[in-house]
């Protein structure tokens, strides 16, 4: 038996995105809202972003700052691969967006006549490349939990209706047409189903997928595994960002901050070795070209110790810049590494950190049925789960928690206006008997594998063969294994046999979905034949606009991955060569 | 280093009763005692159930008891807590299975106190100007992530009398002391209740459990002066 609910609008997932759009959605008292979550909704992987939200309010500068400027930077840090009129969307939207937060009670920090502060990032700059500019609005280095927060006070202000600790399994979704979503609640172990008009899946990263990440531990790409098991399109997947300094082992991450306040990358002899690397902005250059290099000392050998770590030295920094502007590094480092980064060097390694790929969606937050641009009625996605594309191949400190607010309002409105209309479909509690039986094959199955050590498996694999560098021998042996891995994947077995909180089961549940997200992210990695931004491909160093200037679009169908290609739209700025 | 958690059990669909079970296993001093429970869960026993996400200290989903304090398990490392490791649920709160206890009255108590911001004047075009020091007076309590270390630290809370537990008042105050709020009449008559601020006796247990370092004792002891002499 399964209980079974009506809505107009679900929204999946209660990160900054889930949020924005809920509250966008309960502006409309005729559009009756639910959000599913299967954390607690202050709980949500947005509350860890540091640095800021990017906008262009030139608080800071005495030249101000312009939208165009916003975009051109987002432009050149995608490595052209972003879509230059969804970037225009979000860059024009930021500063009415961050004034919309601070109205809504954001706690921003502020310059000394009251208005909103802002700071340098990297990759962001005046008149197209000129020079640093102060763009990110920050809460000290707590800015996304800052907007988590504010987020959930006002849902709760608005009375917004939540299904907290309900795990999303499945998509009701027939003749490109979505009429809701199967979840698991937690607490009792019951199936509900969720009738609605439109639903929007806002259920963030998939950083889990490797073995080092900054990423929670929920972090499983759930969305995306539910979107592509019913044969619609996943876009470039393939770029994934590491970020270079994340805690030795941990992931947790280290901000850019650090080399921000004159922080110095070293190797086992103590070199500053991003000098050789990019002689200009040294130990400040962009996300994936300090995280290549971190990547090719530890294979020369010059990791420390002989490990794959480097080391970040703010020692020459003094006690007063660490404890006042780096206070939240200060304190990971005494708690999780038991040194002062006032006395010693930080461990260092890059760390799996955010997805540009996702659920293809267009800028109202329709999830695309294909590469010409199809919508599926009723599926939306916003935040990290989506692909708009605004940031392409690279993404820019700061416009991950932009995007998220921009787009999450937008796919509410667009939600409101689509229930208006639309037809609540039928559905009842049949409709979750698909996932029961996966489930239940899974609680009750008797021989196996854990789930565990499957997924240890894949985290190490994909670390080792589909991270910073790529060549196609590794991508190769990686799609070969992870076959077998997929294979294993259907037999997983559990320990808890129980209905309540039986989270052995939704973790096994989680594993079977990144496994098949992990292969198709390595089958978009191998072929994909250039390199562009986050994706590297040693054998393929250069970049190919003739051949690659193009989205990937895969398809899970029958076992197999199947690729197509959307183009890339361009508005004003021609795609140039990429230098910092 | 070889360790011993001793970890608090309730299973409810298998026995009636709480129980303690001891899982030994090596791991190394720099790791997380949350380290240690998702080994038990991901290699010896599957059973066991948590919550975590971050698990870097910003989320607030695993707060327990760790050798009788409460603490976030990923924000404590085994060398400071040593080999012999006790891990129980958070005290006061009613527990569902294992280490996870019912969080719904918790968050409820946020909506009693109207944990947000209150102001119905049409904004302006751009921002509403708070100067560095206005935004410094509720800064301490803006920091919560509502883990409940503090309010499951709390002998007022325990007895389960109604008390609004220390983390709700410090998500009232953060509203009390910004400058922007302008719903505070509301918010303090909700607070001035014997459930509310003057059910706490001082007794700083809080202040010490607070993982992020907030000074609730004094949020608290500020309310309480707002209250009784309408200063904020």
């Amino acid at each position: 038996m399964a209980r079974v609910h009506t809505y107009d609008a679900l929204v999946v997932g209660a990160g900054g995105a889930g949020l924005m759009a809920s509250l966008y959605l309960g502006r409309h008292p005729d559009v009756r809202t639910a959000v599913v979550s299967k954390l607690y909704p202050t709980r949500s992987h947005t509350g860890a972003a540091q640095g800021g939200i990017g906008a262009s309010l030139g608080n800071m500068d005495p030249g101000g700052d312009r939208p165009e400027w916003h975009t051109y930077d987002t432009v050149k840090g995608s490595d052209y691969l972003g879509d230059q009129d969804a970037i225009e969307v979000m860059c024009q939207d930021a500063p009415e967006v961050v004034y919309e937060l601070e109205h809504m009670g954001l706690p921003f920090s502020r310059t000394e006549d009251g208005r909103i502060a802002q700071r340098r990032f990297g990759g962001h700059t005046k008149d197209f490349g000129e020079e640093a500019v102060r763009r990110s609005c920050y809460a000290a280095s707590r800015t996304g939990h800052a907007i988590l927060q504010t987020l959930y006070q006002q849902c709760v202000r608005h009375d917004v209706k939540f299904f907290n600790e309900f795990h999303v399994v499945d998509l009701l979704i027939e003749d490109d047409t979505c009429r809701g979503v199967v979840a698991l609640e937690l607490a009792t172990g019951e199936l509900h189903v969720f009738r609605a008009k439109a639903v929007l899946l806002a259920t963030g990263g998939h950083g889990r997928v490797w073995e080092i990440t900054s990423n929670a531990v929920t972090l499983t790409g759930d969305g995306l595994a539910l979107v592509a098991r019913k044969g619609l399109p996943l876009e470039d997947l393939e770029f994934y960002q590491f970020h270079p300094t994340g805690i030795y082992r941990m992931g947790i991450l280290i901000t850019e901050g650090v080399r921000g306040e004159g922080g110095i990358l070293r190797n086992s002899e103590g070199d500053r070795f991003m000098e050789e690397y990019a002689p200009n902005m040294k130990d400040l250059a962009s996300r994936d070209v300090v995280s290549r290099a971190i990547y090719k000392e530890i294979r020369a050998g010059r990791g420390i110790d002989g490990k794959r770590y480097v080391h970040l030295d703010a020692t020459h920094l003094g006690r007063e810049v660490i404890e006042k502007k780096l206070t939240e590094i200060a304190d990971f480092c005494r708690t999780y590494l038991g040194i002062d980064p006032v006395d010693e060097p930080m461990p260092v390694q890059p760390t799996a950190h955010y997805a540009m790929g996702g659920i293809p969606t267009n800028i109202r937050g329709e999830v695309m049925a294909d590469e010409t641009g199809r919508v599926v009625r009723g599926l939306y996605a916003a935040g990290e789960a989506a692909c708009v594309s605004v940031h392409g191949a690279n993404r820019l400190g700061t416009n991950s928690l932009l995007d998220l607010v921009v787009f999450g309002r937008r796919s509410g409105d667009a939600m409101a206006g689509y229930c208006a209309n639309a037809d609540l479909l039928p559905g009842g509690e049949e409709d979750a008997e698909p996932a029961r039986e996966e489930l239940e094959a899974i609680r009750t199955r008797e021989e196996g594998e854990r789930a565990a050590d499957i997924r240890t498996e894949m985290q190490e694999l994909m670390m080792h063969n589909v991270s910073v560098f790529r060549t196609g021998e590794l991508l190769e042996e990686a799609q070969e294994t992870m076959a077998d891995l997929f294979e294993r994947s259907r037999h997983i077995v559990v320990d808890d046999k129980g209905s309540e909180f039986n989270l052995d089961l939704t973790e096994a549940w989680e594993t079977k979905g990144m496994v098949e997200l992990a292969q198709v992210i390595t089958e978009c990695a191998l072929n994909r034949t250039e390199s562009r931004g986050a994706h590297s491909r040693e054998d393929f160093p250069k970049r190919n606009d003739e051949e690659w200037l193009k989205h990937t679009f895969a398809y899970r169908r029958d076992g197999r991955i199947d690729i197509a290609y959307k183009p890339v739209t361009i508005t004003r700025f021609e795609p140039k060569e990429r230098k910092y | 280093m070889n360790v011993a958690f001793t970890i608090r059990r309730f299973q409810p669909e298998v026995r009636d009763d709480p129980y303690y079970e001891t899982f030994e296993f090596e791991a190394e001093p720099t790791d997380r005692v949350l380290d240690g429970l998702n080994h038990i869960k991901w290699h010896m026993d599957g059973t066991l159930a948590l919550r975590r996400s971050c698990q870097h200290g910003i989320c607030g989903s695993d707060a327990m008891r760790i050798n009788g304090r409460n603490r976030l398990a990923c924000k404590t490392l085994l060398r400071e807590v040593g080999a012999e490791v006790t891990v129980e649920p958070l005290m006061g709160f009613a527990v569902l299975k294992d280490l996870i206890v019912d969080f719904d009255p918790f968050f409820e108590g946020f909506k009693e106190v109207k944990a947000y911001l209150i102001n119905d004047e049409p904004p302006p075009e751009k921002e509403r100007l708070q100067s560095p020091e206005e935004a410094a007076r509720y800064g301490d309590t803006s920091k919560c992530i509502q883990c409940g270390a503090c309010t499951g630290s709390c002998p007022s809370f325990w007895p389960g009398s109604g008390f609004i537990g220390p983390a709700a008042i410090v998500q009232a105050h953060r509203f009390v002391f910004d400058t922007r709020d302008t719903g505070s009449e509301e918010r303090m008559a909700a607070l001035d209740e014997r459930e509310g601020v003057w059910s706490c006796r001082t007794i700083y247990n809080c202040t010490k459990a607070c993982p992020v370092g907030i000074q609730v004792t004094r949020a608290i002891g500020e309310v309480k002066r707002a209250l009784t002499w309408d200063e904020t």
